[in-house]
């Protein structure tokens, strides 16, 4: 299964290696584009990245592993990510969570729901300390969290 | 007097569009900036005593004149917008509702170090701050306030917005540098400083958002004017970030030497349910913990909350009622910073592990009578013994909450 950037990505892909004096500094731009595309960034598409930087793979793979937004694996259609840290455990992340695993069926934290449409995890601070508690689902912040809350969110996914 | 000056547009409808910016002064100083000699911006930028205000509180001025001028190689800026010290959530906001000061004030700063290459490293999670940014970024191209040849003036520069992907460590200035250029996020050893070896091995600013914010205030108004707010030794104003047990949670800009008290209590709205007050993190996560005695009876600057043994850091103040079990809260905040090393240091990764796993059993009731003894000698052993100051920023929690909140770490320690 080989990837490539579609005609959109490639035109984009153009115009971030003209904003650098360097390529390898394309890097997360790319792996972006690369997940973007295909939801997850797949060894294929690592593969495609190292190409295109002039770099190995292993060297694409090195710097992908490190960053935790970068899905080296397929996760469900919607991310729901609960901010864990001090602030939110404060107002009450835990019980979030907690909400959440028995709403989406969801036994361990990483874990997708049985239909596969839902991810669960705990990411460390989100920088919205002020509106705890929050999540992030997929691109967008929701906060100030109640289980009433994340009724009306779950209920509004197609 | 009005201390409003880089949330003063907030309030607007709008605000965030070019034309509410340009409305209320926004731009109108760059005819004056580009009048003025490179290094005298930097002697404003110096007299003002404005200071970083990502958390290391470095005289931002001092730090620009690092930037050797007769270097042949390009010159950066790297604007931080990797906001990610827990309990901090002023940048955001920034970005959000008044992206264009914050452009403003990259000009500036450019135009002073020679610049014609700035970048924003902006935290992976952080897709509407990025997509308000780069709206704001494109009006200000189409108006001529970036690209080439600035209002005539011959000075060029191009802005880029470069998305992080989920690493604190990212905010360390050289971890940034080396993710920006397509690397693992791992600090750099220091010397040389960024200053001279930075981005793509060329002589670099990194600066936080809210300090590049600022800019636009002091040329317009100059030195002295933004002098009047603050104290002697740290002027001007700063945002403050207030979260956990209150009424009000959210953002303060306060001239710096503000009571915490009065933060807490009143713009804040005080303790949530009328509980009492327990304990008090001032300037973010790493800085050492205040009791509720020593938070009442302290002003928000770097000197007064250095004399208190803690740091103003990055502002961002996490409040915590009666109900609060410190080891619990240590125990979060050992889980963030192991989980945050990127590894490259012994001390630090396994530091923080073991640290982590230690509070994790005595909160599971496992607790053993030499514990306390033993995460302070943990912590003894990574505070400045790395190359970065994460490790340190786990230290200082650990010492602070074990020696101020002993008797809650013994009770869960069999003897």
């Amino acid at each position: 299964m080989s990837f490539t950037f579609n005609d959109e990505n490639k035109k984009k892909f153009d115009a971030i290696l003209a904003r650098y004096p360097e390529k390898q500094a394309a890097m997360l731009p790319a792996l972006w584009l690369a997940q973007e595309q295909n939801e997850w960034i797949s060894p294929e598409a690592m593969e495609y990245v190292a190409s295109l930087l002039g770099l190995t793979p292993a060297k694409v793979y090195e710097v992908a592993s490190f960053y935790t937004m970068f899905n080296l694996e397929p996760i469900g259609k919607y991310h729901f990510q609960v901010c864990r840290t001090l602030s939110c455990q404060l107002c009450g992340s835990e019980d979030i969570t907690k909400y959440l695993k028995e709403k989406l069926g969801i036994q361990k934290l990483g874990d997708k729901s049985q239909d596969g449409r839902f991810t669960l995890s705990e990411v460390e601070c989100l920088g919205s300390c002020g509106t705890a508690p929050m999540l992030q689902l997929n691109d967008d912040y929701h906060e100030d969290l109640t289980p009433q809350k994340l009724d009306e969110l779950i209920a509004s996914l197609k | 007097m009005d201390t409003k000056i880089l949330t003063k547009n907030f309030g607007l409808k709008d605000s965030h569009l070019l034309s509410v910016y340009e409305s209320t002064g926004g731009y109108q100083n760059l005819k004056k900036l580009f009048g003025m000699q490179p290094g005298d911006v930097i002697e404003e930028v110096k007299k003002s005593g404005l200071r970083g205000r990502g958390g290391a509180g470095f005289p931002t001025g001092l730090k620009w004149s690092f930037v050797p001028k007769d270097s042949p190689k390009p010159k950066y800026l790297c604007v931080n917008a990797d906001e990610s010290e827990p309990g901090t959530f002023k940048d955001r906001y920034l970005l959000e509702l008044d992206p264009h000061r914050l452009i403003e004030g990259m000009i500036i700063c450019s135009y002073a170090i020679d610049c014609h290459n700035a970048y924003v490293y902006i935290r992976g999670e952080f897709v509407y701050p990025k997509v308000q940014l780069e709206k704001a970024i494109e009006e200000a191209y189409q108006k001529g306030y970036l690209g080439k040849n600035i209002l005539g003036s011959g000075f060029d520069l191009e802005i880029t917005v470069h998305r992080g992907a989920g690493a604190y460590i990212c905010g360390e200035e050289t971890a940034l540098l080396n993710s920006l250029e397509g690397k693992r996020g791992q600090p750099r050893l220091k010397p040389p400083f960024p200053a001279v070896v930075g981005l793509f091995a060329c002589p670099t600013v990194v600066n936080n958002v809210e300090t590049i914010s600022a800019l636009p205030y002091v040329l317009e108004n100059g030195a002295d004017a933004y002098r009047q707010f603050g104290t002697e030794k740290s002027p001007g104003t700063k945002m403050f970030s207030v979260s956990g047990h209150v009424n009000r949670p959210g953002n303060f800009e306060i001239p710096l030497g503000y009571p915490l008290k009065k933060l807490i209590m009143e713009d804040a709205g005080g303790i949530k349910d009328g509980k009492a007050l327990k304990a008090v993190i001032p300037g973010g996560s790493s800085v050492p913990v205040l009791t509720a005695e020593e938070a009442m009876d302290v002003n928000l600057d770097y000197e007064s909350l250095q004399e208190k043994g803690t740091m103003l850091g990055s502002g961002g103040v996490i409040v915590m009622d009666e109900t609060t079990c410190m080891v619990k809260a240590l125990t979060n905040l050992a889980h963030f910073y192991s989980h945050e090393s990127c590894g490259q240091c012994s001390p630090c990764r396994e530091g923080t592990g073991w640290a982590h796993k230690i509070l994790q059993r005595m909160l599971g009731g496992e607790g053993r009578a030499n514990d306390i003894d033993e995460l302070n000698r943990i912590a003894d052993n990574m505070a400045g013994k790395t190359i970065c100051v994460l490790a340190d920023a786990l230290a200082m929690p650990i010492w602070s909450y074990l020696k101020k909140f002993r008797s809650e770490f013994e009770a869960l320690c069999r003897s």
